[in-house]
């Protein structure tokens, strides 16, 4: 095996992790901000300079907390459910395609630490244990709110996968594979598949919300109702690492939704650039497509109020589901007819 | 007891327990102590999943025993007791005791007082409503329109202050009318109110309104028809949304309502938008009444001739007799009160607030009971979402706005 390639995937590893840490450390920063500048308020100003340092203030708080397990709880499970949430948010980054090749000491480092062939299919497949999670951190956690959380979370999460799946299918259909980096490399220039599936992306984009207990489908914690949901009981940095997988998942989704249907690391005007300067270029697009996700998350959930758990369901599995199946036939007719297979 | 507890101390008090959660139904406790139950209610539900089969509540986690402290006090001091029923509208408690006393002590009240009241009871309804409608919008997940409003009702408190000083405990007036004419500031900070307010209420009510998801979760959750909502005798904008007008200002005019022209807005459902939407209309109803109120003031003194229930001024209690009488004698509680039995009632933040007093002639009342509205919506709320889910038991409790004080007393 080749040293270098360990070394520069080694790095990449450490990179993304940081990353993604950094960015889910400071995504609970600015939606603080966001929030903030909704509702006319000021917002965390205390740590550092505009408050700056408040995530890492948060963080330390939450170490230092007493780290408390209900003595009635299945103390081990109790343990496991923020262990599996953050490790499968952090593992779905792995297959994600950050820019465009780089140049550096004469070899090229592919910004991706997994060319997975199944790319999509390993986030859809990451994404479904994570709920796991949930339940299990709900459950385990012997309490009735916490397990109306879990259940609403599982039965949630497991609904709205199947209409992102089917419009994901549309454009695996399009694109021709299941790899991340061929769907980006599928969509260069402006050809972005928002323009040639824009149900295909509401569909993505509401199921995406849902699949992060996001408003307005945050049912699962659901202050006003189940109190905290399924962190009901935890505390310290378990109920940490809990709020830290809703915003990784926020981060990564926003990262697939920019990929799928808004180009990933593509850019208008990108056959200007060359080398190591579209490398730069695209990264810095890609990053902040994902910024715009991430704040279009947070838009909406200072704006509407959430549903109920029947009309969620119904929404679920009456709307969307059909709507998302209509699309994939019409994709396939319209492809196939492209194709010219009609007339063989 | 200083040894550890083990598990198998909790056992017997498992939360899944097989009893409790036997079959497919499960006991949940809602409240006391839960953030949807704004206040200390405990309500006992019977859930299958999210459904409520049966529901049980529980009255009592703050009672302060108000009507038997009354029986100890002077009347002049049973206004601060009033305070702390409907916290969200002390001034109409205030106002509404006040106007007990009076009836009591057959008293008349100038034009300008009863003017000076309507004011005050308006922009109270007017915060009574705007806490209960934002807190609708939060427990439907719409944080953000209840940190508009609420800025809004810090201009209304802050308008309290300066008539009283305080802001959320006002004792404001005294029995005959105010201590003291509203300040310039006063009339400045109304001014710039009814000017500004309207224009954000409008965003507010954009927010919720019409929004899809607001009305799919309110339409229809926790109903009540008009006629079960008149045998558990509702009043106030719970009974109007569901369809009856009736409204005290109205049927019974208090304080000159009659010389105001005003809608009394009905719904027709009886369900938490009806609510939501009738409270809207009264809070534009309510600014309109204040402009009426502002323009037809008539001058004169801002309190009635009732020396012995009103502190006269202290440069004469130092130099008059008559006055330093009075002093004393409101200030050591021992005014003279005739002997008789009142009812009066006004339209309070949240249903017609019933004042039933008793006196036999001594220093404090025989008997005092409040009717209150809160007391009475809650009998009706397990009937109101049984068959519903838990987000809808969320919903109607806070769309009925069930204030812990007034429930307890």
């Amino acid at each position: 095996m080749d040293g270098g390639l360990l070394i520069e995937k080694l790095i990449l590893v450490v990179a993304l992790f940081s990353i993604t840490l950094l960015i889910a450390m400071y995504s609970t920063y600015l939606e603080r901000k966001v929030a903030a500048w909704f509702q006319d308020r000021i917002g965390p100003d205390r740590a550092g300079k505009w408050g700056i340092l408040q995530p890492l203030a948060d963080g330390t708080k939450m170490f230092f907390k007493e780290d408390f397990i209900p003595l009635n709880s299945d103390k081990w499970l109790f343990i496991l459910g923020p262990g599996i949430a953050m490790f499968t948010a952090l593992m779905t980054g792995s297959v994600i395609t950050w820019g465009p090749n780089f140049e550096a000491f004469g070899r090229t480092i592919v910004l991706q630490v997994a060319d997975v062939n199944v790319g999509i299919l390993f986030i859809m497949g990451f994404v479904s244990i994570g709920v796991y999670g949930i339940m299990i951190g709900g459950w385990a956690s012997n309490n009735k709110y916490s397990l109306f959380g879990a259940i609403r979370a599982s039965s949630q999460m497991i609904s709205y996968e199947l209409a992102m799946g089917v419009s994901v299918i549309t454009i695996v259909m399009m694109s021709g594979s299941l790899s991340l980096r061929d769907i980006v490399d599928a969509q260069h220039g402006m050809g972005w598949f928002v323009f040639k599936q824009p149900v295909a992306f509401l569909i993505f984009f509401v199921c995406a919300l849902a699949e992060c207990n996001r408003a307005p489908f945050d049912l699962a914690e659901c202050e006003s109702e189940l109190i905290g949901g399924y962190h009901t009981e935890y505390g310290s940095m378990k109920l940490g690492f809990f709020l830290f997988a809703e915003y990784i998942n926020m981060f990564i989704s926003s990262a697939v939704i920019a990929s799928l249907f808004f180009g990933g690391y593509n850019f208008p005007g990108m056959d200007a650039f060359s080398g190591n300067t579209l490398a730069i270029i695209g990264t810095l697009a890609f990053f902040a497509k994902i910024f715009f996700f991430i704040f279009v998350f947070m838009w909406i959930r200072w704006t509407l109020p959430r549903f109920r758990y029947d009309q969620l369901m119904h929404l679920g599995w009456k709307k969307m589901i059909p709507i998302a199946l209509v699309n994939l036939l019409i994709t396939a007719v319209v492809i196939a007819a492209y194709n010219g297979w009609f007339n063989k | 007891m200083s040894e550890k507890l083990t598990k198998s101390d909790f056992e017997s008090a498992s939360y899944l327990s097989s009893e409790t959660i036997d079959g497919d139904i499960a006991t949940l406790n809602l409240g006391p102590t839960h953030p949807a139950t704004h206040g200390i209610f405990q309500n006992i539900l019977k859930v299958d999943g999210e459904k409520i089969l049966e529901a049980t509540q529980t009255v009592g986690y703050i009672h302060r025993a108000f009507e038997k402290i009354a029986e100890r006090r002077p009347y002049n001091q049973i206004t601060t007791l009033t305070d702390r029923l409907n916290y969200c509208s002390s001034p109409i408690n205030n106002i509404g005791y006040h106007m007990t006393i009076e009836k009591l002590i057959g008293c008349e009240i100038p034009k300008r007082v009863q003017y000076m009241r309507v004011i005050i009871m308006e922009l109270a309804r007017i915060a009574d409503h705007l806490v209960c409608n934002s807190v609708i919008g939060v427990d439907t997940g719409a944080l953000t329109g209840f940190t508009y409003m609420f800025q809004q009702r810090e201009k209304i408190y802050d308008m309290f202050e300066e008539v009283c000083g305080a802001r959320l405990t006002t004792n404001l007036g005294r029995i005959g009318g105010f201590d003291h004419e509203f300040s310039p500031a006063f009339y400045s900070k109304l001014e710039d109110f009814l000017k500004e307010f309207p224009a954000l209420f409008a965003e507010f009510d954009n927010l919720l309104t019409r929004n899809r998801i607001f009305m799919d979760r309110t339409i229809n959750s926790g109903p009540i028809s008009a006629e079960r909502a008149l045998e558990y005798s509702f009043s106030g904008p719970n009974l109007r949304a569901a369809g009856v007008d009736y409204d005290v200002r109205v049927m019974n005019p208090y304080s000159s309502y009659e010389d105001f022209d005003f809608i009394i807005p009905v719904g027709s459902n009886g369900d938490t938008y009806d609510r939501f939407q009738v409270r809207q209309e009264e809070i534009r109803q309510s600014l309109s009444i204040i402009r009426q109120a502002l323009d037809k003031m008539p001058e004169g003194p801002c309190h009635a001739d009732v020396p012995d229930f009103f502190l006269p001024p202290k440069q004469e209690v130092y130099e008059n007799m008559e006055a330093l009488i009075y002093h004393f004698k409101i200030v050591m509680g021992e005014t003279p009160v005739p002997v008789g039995e009142v009812y009066h009632s006004v339209e309070g933040g949240n249903g017609e607030l019933g004042f039933y007093l008793i006196s036999d002639g001594g220093r404090s009342p025989y008997r005092l009971q409040f009717r209150r509205p809160c007391f009475i919506y809650y009998q009706a709320y397990p009937e109101m979402i049984t068959g519903q889910t838990i987000s809808d038991a969320v919903l109607t409790l806070s769309s009925m706005n069930v204030i812990a004080g007034e429930l307890d007393a």
